[in-house]
């Protein structure tokens, strides 16, 4: 395939190194310099996608970030496809693969885009709205459909073997953008010796400079940009991020950058490289330097292939050596428009004519088109295009002065180029990051940054000042103003001399009109890439949407994922004309980060895969994975779920953990439930107030159990707190709970109660916790320690100090099970040693390690509560039936006694927790289950509580439950039915939650 | 992302290392029990949703783990003021009643 729009000479390429890449499966070749976009336009491929809503063929219209429809799908194999690249912005390597995103069997011929041509007038905004949401049960289908048939990419289906990084930099100026206002306004500031960041979304810096034939002192543009970057790179504390988007200008001067490290390089990033980072950027002065897009016209079948924007016919001439066409046309509204005629006619190609829609141009560009002999018609204005994959011709017609209306009859002209220039849109979007609305400047014809609370500055084209040589002094200012600001000395720079052209004002136009009125001329597209027309965009107007963002919702203008960087003036100012309003008064437009779109990589960075987010192991974690144990996630704790032995299934596993326990002995790391040391002489009285229940009378040595309510009485968190001293408590918390009850301590102490002298000190990770349970935990106790652990010297709801297995301990003697049970708590890095000793001493006595599964089915066999599992922070004591946790008595008004006073806390009918027999005591409810009193009553019927817990135990050879039940404590004896999905309905009778050993006497012995 | 300054570390942090906890200046009252369902369901549940400046209370979660109070302004973002426990707000919003401003005990 030859390069026939490829130029001999000229441009930024490199024609000696040739690349080979391929387009919906197809061959083609571009050199070292090419974006994919050139390298296409070069090889004259004119489809480049199919419209989304209307199927119609679409070329590349622009150059650079603002393109709407070169959106590529690009990787060569399944593991590094990439949706939403703009070839535009995407250098060609050799190898690089890509394809168009939607249009069935192919773009070239596309099924749709019949119904586009049929039904096209009958495709009003909201079309799809309208038309399939009934029956609404349809619509999943409908979706799926509307989706395949229109689509801009699709996810890759297997993992991306690249490696993704982030970077946290500070600097004292942030420039945004390398154009000229940039670079100048970096070295300045540079030179006065701040720390600088400059960062350019292109491969190479210069900005607009790199697409003109322009001259800096008398030389080529290209050799001023090299001198500069060259001085920059001088500088330690200048860092130069070309192939980087500031996609992202958020509070408090923190940008976030999009580098592409190697997306130019190959598929897959090389050995050793990053494919993308992203820098977090914390700047103290920010200089946005982002320049403007050009404005394409709004005419009637203005989207087909052919059709572009003058700035970037001269960008593919100029930069990359490309020609896009033959024989050209150029409507314009300005003098900017001249110049793609003028590169055009330079490259030797034939310009057709020059459609300027003002009565005369007296500006140097104008002068210019005029000496190479270009035929320009004033007045005028292209109102038509014909072709349908590549522009053939268009209709020119006269217009009136304001540019309303066709005055004169049509003259055709054979072209396959149109390019247009409606002006420039300052690129405005990095300032209304930030909340900041942009503001209408009549002048400009455009929105510029709006006022802002950040230390921001512009320079250049995003002031609406598109010369060089004010971009160049603006870039100056803003470097100077940069140092001024974080106290540095000004410094001297001298720019370069720049030719100044006088210019003829530009008209202010946006929408040309046709012969006919816009319901019924031919398709004058807005949003290229949401498919958005002026007709449509009236049509809003007519249904009543009357604000921007409202017509914008309605018809998806902006909505693509190019934000509309080209459409969205265009679409107020149709708006606006709609309404007989100016387009400030119609609204404001506003942009969101990203600037432009990037890969969930760059966001990831390396939290992914086993970094995605840390995991906590106990002392024993070994020992667990060693035995077999599976794990279950607490929070980000990994603890041992069940042991499974040879073959067992689950539930001969706890049936097995579960009657080891209560029959011998089993044992249970408990490492990870939350630990709170506290300190001072106010402790006690600390733990009065967040604490239901009372702790005045707590002696040194023993342990309570404590709930914890929040001020609406609800319960929260629950745990074992020892007095350790006077002074002196260690608290334990739930295995979830532990950080937010720390920082609730703190919270009441710092804010409320800063007279207490108290403090809090979380000691999770110091200790390592093992619980040895069932009836010969003292016999294996004995074992391991001198000390006298008997009945009489170490009661129930003891702690002591002994020593176990050679090492410094805290005994507790608490109980979870129900059991005689002891917590050995031992310094973390003796955790594995105590561990393995308890193991080795407990064999003779069969000892089982169990884990969570197990400790919840023989806590509920005895009714303990899980806080989170059978509370949902809407239950409060009495409704968990443990009134005996609260102390009403206590002098101060502790957390969550009012609260649980309130007049809907105390209604009888509130749901309590109760215990539940199913009648078949082979059945086990399934957890979540609601239940009713009647299970004849009419659907809705009244529910009454969910089961909380529900187990088969082994140990009372029954199934077991927890639930809620309206009124359940008053109800004992009673039935509940549970109905399930499955059309079963369980009976249940209402009992106490304790099912096991009501008198607590297998602990006390 | 919001640069916080830590009145306790006396630097500024990025706000991954601080928690919002919610309006500052919510006092609780003295005696709950004589409070009626009213009262209290006004010191539990209602908070302020200004357009504008807001009194906020902060913790240094991932530093120092201190409370402290700051003074934002809920639509820019811009940060007025920091200030401690106990302290009171410089920066307020005329149309804020005094009963705010003169009940900053914490």
């Amino acid at each position: 395939m030859t390069q026939q729009n490829r130029l001999v000479s000229g441009g930024r390429i490199d024609r000696s190194e040739t690349l080979t890449f391929t387009y919906n499966g197809k061959k083609y070749q571009g050199h070292k310099g090419d974006t994919l976009a050139s390298a296409m336009l070069a090889n004259g491929i004119d489809v480049v996608a199919r419209s989304f809503k209307y199927s119609r063929p679409r070329g590349i219209i622009a150059s650079g970030a603002e393109e709407p429809n070169a959106v590529l799908q690009l990787g060569a194999t399944e593991a590094t496809q990439v949706p939403n690249v703009r070839a535009t912005q995407q250098e060609l390597f050799d190898g690089l693969v890509s394809a168009s995103t939607n249009g069935w069997p192919s773009v070239d011929t596309d099924v749709m885009s019949l119904v586009g041509k049929v039904g096209g007038k009958m495709m009003p905004p909201g079309f799809y709205y309208k038309t399939f949401m009934f029956p609404e049960s349809l619509w999943d289908t409908y979706e799926s459909m509307i989706r395949k048939a229109a689509g801009i990419g699709r996810a890759p289906k297997e993992h991306d073997p690249d490696t993704y990084d982030a970077i946290n930099q500070h600097c004292d100026v942030m420039v945004v953008g390398a154009g000229p206002a940039g670079l100048v306004a970096a070295l300045t500031a540079a030179r006065g010796g701040a720390r600088v960041i400059i960062a350019d979304e292109q491969n190479e810096f210069g900005g607009s400079l790199l697409d003109s034939s322009e001259q800096l002192d008398g030389k080529p543009a290209s050799e001023w940009i090299r001198s500069i970057v060259e001085e920059l790179s001088t500088f330690d504390d200048v860092l130069l991020l070309p192939r980087s988007t500031v996609n992202g200008y958020h509070d408090h001067n923190f940008l976030t950058i999009h580098e592409r490290c190697s997306d130019h390089l190959a598929d897959i990033a090389p050995v050793n490289s990053v494919r993308q980072r992203m820098h977090r950027v914390r700047a103290k002065w920010v200089v946005l330097a982002t320049g403007a897009h050009e404005r394409p016209l709004v005419y009637a079948n203005n989207d087909v292939p052919g059709c572009m924007i003058s700035g970037a016919v001269s960008a593919y001439i100029n930069r990359y050596g490309v020609v896009p066409g033959n024989e050209l046309v150029v409507m314009t509204t300005n003098d900017y428009g001249y110049q793609a005629a003028i590169d055009w006619a330079n490259a030797g190609r034939t310009v057709a004519a020059i459609v300027d829609t003002r009565t005369e141009s007296k500006g140097d560009r104008a002068e210019t088109a005029r000496q190479l002999g270009l035929n320009i018609i004033t007045g005028s204005a292209v109102i038509d295009v014909q072709g349908s994959k590549r522009v053939t011709g268009v209709s020119i017609a006269p217009l009136d002065e304001s540019g309303t209306k066709v005055t004169g009859s049509i003259t055709k002209l054979k072209v396959d180029t149109v390019a247009t220039s409606g002006g420039w849109s300052p690129v405005v979007h990095l300032s209304c990051h930030t909340g900041s609305r942009p503001v209408w400047d009549d002048s400009v014809v455009g929105f510029l940054p709006g006022p802002t609370i950040q230390k921001q500055l512009t320079a250049g084209g995003i002031n609406g000042q598109y010369e060089t040589s004010v971009a160049l002094q603006e870039g100056l200012d803003a470097g100077l103003q940069a140092l001024t600001n974080i106290g540095l000395e000004a410094v001297e720079l001298v720019l370069p001399r720049v030719e100044q052209l006088t210019m003829t004002a530009p008209m202010i136009l946006f929408h040309i009109p046709h012969i006919k009125p816009t319901s019924q001329a031919p398709k004058q597209f807005v949003d290229y890439q949401t498919d958005v027309t002026a007709a449509g965009i009236e049509i809003a107007c007519r249904e009543g949407f009357e604000a921007i963002e409202h017509v914008k919702r309605y018809t998806a203008m902006g909505f693509g994922t190019d934000q509309g960087k080209l459409g969205n003036i265009n679409g107020m100012a149709v708006a606006a004309k709609a309404l007989n309003k100016t387009i400030p008064e119609t609204g404001t437009t506003v942009f969101r980060p990203n600037y432009t779109p990037i890969a969930f990589g760059a966001i990831t960075g390396r939290h992914c895969g086993g970094l995605f987010e840390p995991e906590r192991y106990t002392a024993m974690h070994k020992w667990h994975v060693e035995q077999g144990a599976l794990f279950e996630d607490v929070g980000q704790w990994k603890r041992p779920w069940y042991y499974p032995k040879g073959n067992e299934t689950m539930q001969d596993t706890l049936n097995r953990e579960c009657l080891a326990v209560r029959d011998s002995v089993g044992i249970l790391d408990a490492s990870t439930l939350g630990k709170i040391d506290i300190q001072g002489k106010d402790a006690r009285e600390f733990l009065g107030r967040v604490y239901t229940n009372a702790w005045a009378k707590l002696g040194v040595g023993k342990c309570r159990y404590g709930l914890m309510a929040g001020e609406d009485g609800m319960i929260f968190d629950d745990g074992v707190t020892a007095c350790l001293a006077e002074n002196h408590f260690l608290m334990t918390t739930t295995t979830g709970g532990a950080a937010h009850v720390l920082e609730w301590l703190e919270i009441y102490h710092q804010t409320e109660w800063p007279e207490l002298e108290v403090y809090f000190t979380s000691v999770t990770d110091h200790w390592s916790t093992m619980t040895i349970s069932g009836p010969n935990s003292r016999k294996l106790l004995e074992k391991l320690t001198d000390y006298d652990v008997s009945k009489e010297n170490f009661a129930f709801m003891d702690w002591k100090a002994a020593t176990v297995a050679g090492v410094p301990a805290r005994v507790f003697r608490i109980s979870f099970t129900g059991e005689l049970s002891f917590e050995i708590n031992v310094q973390a890095n003796y955790g594995m040693q105590v561990w393995n000793a308890v193991i080795e001493a407990g064999k003779e006595f069969n000892i089982t390690p169990y884990g969570t599964e197990t400790m919840h089915v023989l806590r509920a066999e005895k009714g303990f509560i899980i806080v989170g599992q059978d509370t949902d922070g809407s239950v409060h004591a009495y409704d968990l039936g443990m009134p005996w946790a609260v102390s009403m008595q206590k002098p101060f008004s502790f957390i969550g006694k009012r609260g649980m006073q309130r007049e809907d806390c105390v209604r009888p009918d509130r749901k309590q927790l109760v215990g539940l027999k199913t009648i078949d005591p082979n059945v086990v409810l399934p957890e979540g289950s609601q239940g009713v009193f009647d299970p004849k009553a009419p659907i809705p019927m009244p529910l009454v509580g969910h089961i909380t817990s529900s187990y088969w135990s082994a140990n009372l050879n029954r199934s077991i439950a927890m639930g809620f039940v309206k009124g359940g404590l008053d109800k004992m004896g009673e039935k509940v039915f549970y109905p399930l999905a499955d059309g079963r309905v369980i009976e249940a009778e209402i009992c106490s939650p304790v099912f096991l050993d009501p008198k607590g006497e297998r602990q006390h012995v | 992302m919001l640069h916080i300054y830590c009145p306790h570390c006396a630097e500024y942090r990025e706000e991954e290392e601080f928690h919002a906890a919610g309006q500052a200046h919510i006092v609780r009252p003295l005696d709950p029990d004589a409070c009626t369902d009213k009262e209290w369901g006004e010191y539990l549940f209602f908070r302020k949703n200004p357009r504008g400046l807001h009194h906020e209370l902060w913790v240094h979660s991932a530093g120092c783990r201190k409370f402290f109070n700051m003074t934002r302004d809920t639509q820019t973002y811009e940060i007025k003021e920091i200030y401690k426990i106990g302290e009171k707000p410089s920066v307020v919003d005329s149309s804020v009643p005094q009963e705010i401003a003169s009940g900053a005990a914490s």
